[in-house]
């Protein structure tokens, strides 16, 4: 039955999120952590999101249109972070500089509240799907 | 005088599948909504139904009072597997959306209209039903009076 199908693809949307909440968290959880280099300073992580079309292509009669989700990769983010200068901080270099994290804070917030209403669709998506399964198996039986 | 359920059903059945399949397609927009590059996607509803009421793309239609929906082989695989595909392939009714608003990352679907598309398709679905729900009600009247 063809609309099996929205349970994988609406599943697949909802942990592609659940994947973006978790770099979301783990970037706020490092904004303010520093290093004694720029290079082992911590990274701002962004998953990659691509459509799947391949996995699911042929087998539905929509063919290739359900295009479930997946997480390609993480990527770091590029952008330098800021060197402070704080002798007294024990990870201090040889200058004094410590090395804090790229995390743009306010730009992971609505990083989150994006993600977060995306997992609001594709849970809704199930919801109500399931809820119309059941009336269709329920049809006739009134 | 022969019954045919078929017939006595209407065209109920075929929306509702194509409903199911809309469905589907509306699904995977929702899903890849943050995806880069992703093309939404529409089903040409009235294209669609108006096929399904031919019986597909007019073949294997003979023998069918309403012309309905006939069981067609939509796969190669289909014979092998033993599990042959019911009902109409939508695929060449697929359309891509025009986008309202041009993004950065090439995506082209837009969430609120999407979940309004999703929601519209689901209450017709559900009218769907009723109809159907409606017919054997009445046919259970007239079997059991």
């Amino acid at each position: 039955m063809a609309i099996t199908n929205i349970f994988d693809i609406a599943g697949s949307g909802m942990s592609a999120e659940s994947v973006r909440l978790n770099t979301v968290a783990s970037n706020l959880a490092n904004a303010d952590s520093v290093s004694n280099s720029p290079q082992s300073a911590y990274k701002a992580r962004y998953p990659v999101f691509q459509a799947v079309q391949d996995a699911l292509a042929g087998a539905g009669p929509t063919g290739a249109a359900d295009a479930s989700v997946k997480v390609d990769g993480i990527v770091q983010s590029t952008t330098p972070g800021t060197a402070s200068y704080d002798p007294g901080n024990p990870l201090a270099d040889a200058n004094g500089y410590v090395y804090s994290s790229n995390v743009n804070t306010v730009e992971q917030m609505a990083d989150m509240i994006s993600a977060s209403r995306s997992y609001q669709n594709d849970a809704d998506v199930l919801n109500t799907s399931k809820q119309l399964m059941l009336d269709t198996l329920k049809l006739g039986q009134s | 005088m022969s019954f045919n359920l078929d017939s006595y059903l209407g065209i109920q059945p075929d929306a509702l599948e194509v409903y199911s399949q809309r469905a589907d397609v509306l699904a995977a927009n929702i899903a890849n909504a943050d995806t880069p590059g992703y093309l939404a996607k529409d089903i040409d509803f009235r294209a669609a139904l108006s096929a399904a009421g031919q019986g597909g793309d007019g073949e294997g239609a003979s023998g069918s009072a309403g012309g309905s929906l006939q069981p067609r082989i939509t796969s190669p695989d289909d014979l092998g597997a033993g599990s042959p595909q019911h009902g109409l392939s939508t695929e060449q009714f697929l359309k891509y959306r025009v986008p309202l608003a041009p993004s950065l990352d090439g995506n082209t679907v837009d969430s609120q209209m999407e979940e309004s598309a999703f929601a519209e398709n689901n209450v017709r679905y559900e009218a769907a039903l009723t109809f159907i729900e409606g017919d054997f009600s009445n046919l259970n009247t007239v079997i059991s009076d």
